[in-house]
């Protein structure tokens, strides 16, 4: 029974719009229903029928279906008409057909905004890193074409702001903005009349600049620590990221640990080899060496 | 119909030869699984060995520790311990797959053999080398077991400061312009495809460069001259699959069936996604030294710095040429479990063929704790 009824819903535009154009050829006299219609506005549509029949709108999306009595109007309710796009009504009684065709456009008054921000995260300093996307719905969820200020506002944890404002084509608008230089959670802020709708855009340090360490020797161990490492603009460096220290005998790996940056630093010990050398690195930075020996 | 009964009678003569041999010269599997009457006779060294060995392998710790001459010196759990380990390991689910003695001296009332014991696990098999002593109490052979004994870490508190990374994915009820976490950026920064063996290995090496832990993967196709893909596969085993913000894992993935002179290309596909991770444990990796021929393998010990037990250690070993140019990945696991500050042996093999042409290595360890994630 389910089933009959999804099919039924699905085919009855599909067939009535097919009649539709066939008896369009046949009757010349149309309904008087305005060209444009806004969404979820009420309409009345006079029909001046002779005798009973049923009104027919129906668009792609939306089938409506109203009884028709003589000579009265007939009235379409505020939210009724919903969905954009083109609509045909047809009006059956008595073996004829009138027909018109209508647009249901967009209402003019922006009420939700979809935003797509692009990266979620990013390292800081990238001009033109971060992208922002907006399209432009009205209460019913329909995209409003028509043009529309909209403004784009990347706040950084520093304070500092960056603002585009630009207009909406097919009610699509898009801007690209710099990351700050300074690391932390960026809001970034899309703003079509009073809608506004906010992305978390994170600002991470970059890579590394001035990787050092220091050792101390402590009995048969080596004690090291890296300094706070930071990256080029200043930022502390994740914690969590990986440090490399690797000692060399001869040239010759003898000893490595992986080792996470824990509040700025990554400590860690290794066999104090006289003559060998302590290397330090992370990712793709290469650090000092310590060459055990000399901290006597 | 005669035909018939000349096959009945060969199958019937066959089996009962086969019979024959099974039970006159069993196999130590088929010994292992057959009655106690069945076992090597305890009045001969080698064969007091081996029925402790075969007991070993039945796992029944209580008949092989019955069998010891020096019970005395240690508990039936110690010896327990000593094979299947104090904390849950690879050890603890292997079982003792074969087993091989070899004579090194014996006199009238002692003998000593090389026990190589060959145990199999979830991830492959792993050996354990023993020197056992038998001596003559009265008519009997016992074997003195070598115990070891697990260190014990003092009681003591070791300061962690734990990291993780939690991730909260967006939910299925929120808007399609709601952004999801992004995926951290991993890059390939090494690889060289070499042949061996008529087929094609291709070597490399993966940086997580974002600030985010990652689980990643690798895949390969090897193209054709055309373009055409020749096969593809992906690093399973041979890779670090998690990795932590600027951590370089090696991958190794094998084409057996492709020769490298049909590889006109190779598209190489990492993949990450973004996981829940920790941060510890940190493990050491010292003592690391190449060992020459016959047995061409790095050997090391792994130091667990941080507190908490590590029950399986997965490692990766990279080999580099003179050039700096990646040669050989070889993994391989700890049998037992990482105790905190306790050294634990290891040993990751590489082709014999390569030992003139490795210059430096890097080993890197990926761990599981029972009760955690990661």
């Amino acid at each position: 029974m389910k089933r009959r009824i999804t099919f039924a819903r699905v085919m009855l535009p599909v067939v009535i719009m097919a009649s539709g154009m066939q008896l369009a050829a046949a009757d010349g006299e149309g309904l008087q229903v305005p060209k444009v219609v806004e969404a979820g506005s009420a309409l009345s549509i006079p029909t001046h029928a002779a005798a009973k029949g049923v009104l027919y709108i129906v668009s792609p999306a939306q089938v409506l279906r109203r009884n028709v009595e003589p000579g009265e109007s007939v009235a379409i309710e505020p939210g009724d008409l919903h969905n954009a796009g083109h609509y045909l009504a047809l009006l059956v009684s008595q073996g004829t057909t009138d027909k018109a065709e209508f647009d249901v456009v967009a209402a003019r008054q922006p009420a939700s905004v979809n935003f797509l921000a692009k990266p979620s995260r990013l390292p800081v300093s990238r001009p033109d890193g971060i992208s922002g996307v907006a399209y432009v719905f009205d209460v019913f969820r329909n995209l409003v074409l028509e043009p529309m200020p909209v403004s784009f506002q990347l706040s950084d944890s520093a304070g500092g702001t960056q603002t585009r404002s630009v207009t909406t084509h097919n009610g699509v608008a898009w801007a690209k903005m710099n990351s700050a230089p300074k690391a932390g959670a960026a809001q970034f802020q899309v703003s079509v009349g009073s809608v506004a709708e906010k992305r978390v855009v994170q600002q991470v340090p970059g890579d590394p600049c001035n990787l050092k360490m220091s050792g101390q020797r402590s009995g048969q161990r080596m004690i090291l620590e890296t300094a706070p490492v930071r990256d080029c603009s200043g930022n502390a460096v994740s914690d969590g990221t990986i440090v490399t220290f690797t000692q060399s005998y001869n040239g010759r790996s003898e000893a490595t640990v992986d080792v996470p940056l824990k509040r700025d630093v990554a400590s860690t010990e290794l066999p104090a080899r006289d003559g060998s050398v302590i290397s330090v690195a992370t990712g793709v930075v290469l650090g000092n060496e310590i060459r055990v020996g000399e901290q006597r | 119909m005669k035909s018939g009964r000349l096959l009945a009678l060969t199958i019937v003569v066959v089996t009962a030869i086969l019979i024959t041999i099974g039970t006159l010269w069993p196999i130590q599997t088929a010994i292992a699984m057959a009655t106690p009457h069945l076992m090597s006779s305890s009045t001969s060294p080698r064969g007091a060995a081996q029925n402790l060995l075969q007991e070993i392998r039945r796992r029944h710790w209580h008949a092989a520790y019955a069998m010891l001459a020096n019970k005395s010196e240690f508990q039936e759990a110690d010896f327990i311990r000593d094979l299947t380990g104090s904390y849950t390991s690879l050890r603890s689910y292997a079982s003792l797959e074969s087993f091989d003695l070899s004579p090194l001296h014996a006199t009238a009332d002692e003998a000593k053999f090389r026990a190589n014991l060959n145990w199999s696990s979830v991830v492959g098999t792993f050996h354990d080398l023993r020197e056992l002593r038998v001596v003559k109490e009265g008519d009997r052979w016992q074997v003195e077991w070598p115990i070891k004994r697990e260190p014990k870490v003092p009681p003591q508190v070791i300061p962690v400061n734990y990291l993780r990374w939690d991730v909260i994915y967006r939910g299925a009820e929120d808007d399609w312009g709601a952004q999801d976490v992004e995926s951290p950026h991993v890059r390939v920064v090494a690889m060289h495809p070499v042949d061996r063996g008529g087929g094609t290995i291709i070597l490399g090496e993966l940086l997580n460069e974002d600030v985010v832990p990652a689980f990643v993967t690798v895949k390969a196709t090897l193209l054709a001259k055309d373009g055409s893909a020749l096969a593809t596969e992906d690093s399973f085993a041979n890779i670090s699959h998690v990795l932590l913000p600027k951590q370089v894992t090696p991958f190794r993935v094998d084409f057996p069936k492709v020769r490298l002179s049909q590889v006109d290309n190779v598209r190489i596909e990492p993949s990450s996604t973004l996981v829940a991770a920790s941060a510890d444990p940190v493990i050491g990796i010292e003592d690391q030294k190449l060992n020459p021929l016959p047995t061409t393998s790095l050997s090391g010990q792994l130091v667990n710095q941080s507190g908490q037990v590590v029950n399986i250690a997965h490692i990766l070993g990279t080999f580099y040429d003179s050039r700096g140019q990646i040669i050989w990945v070889s993994d391989g696991y700890a049998n037992r479990a990482l105790l905190p500050q306790t050294p634990v042996a290891f040993s990751l093999p590489y082709p014999a063929d390569l030992a003139d042409k490795i210059n430096n290595y890097r080993v890197v360890t990926s761990t599981f704790s029972v009760g955690r994630f990661q």
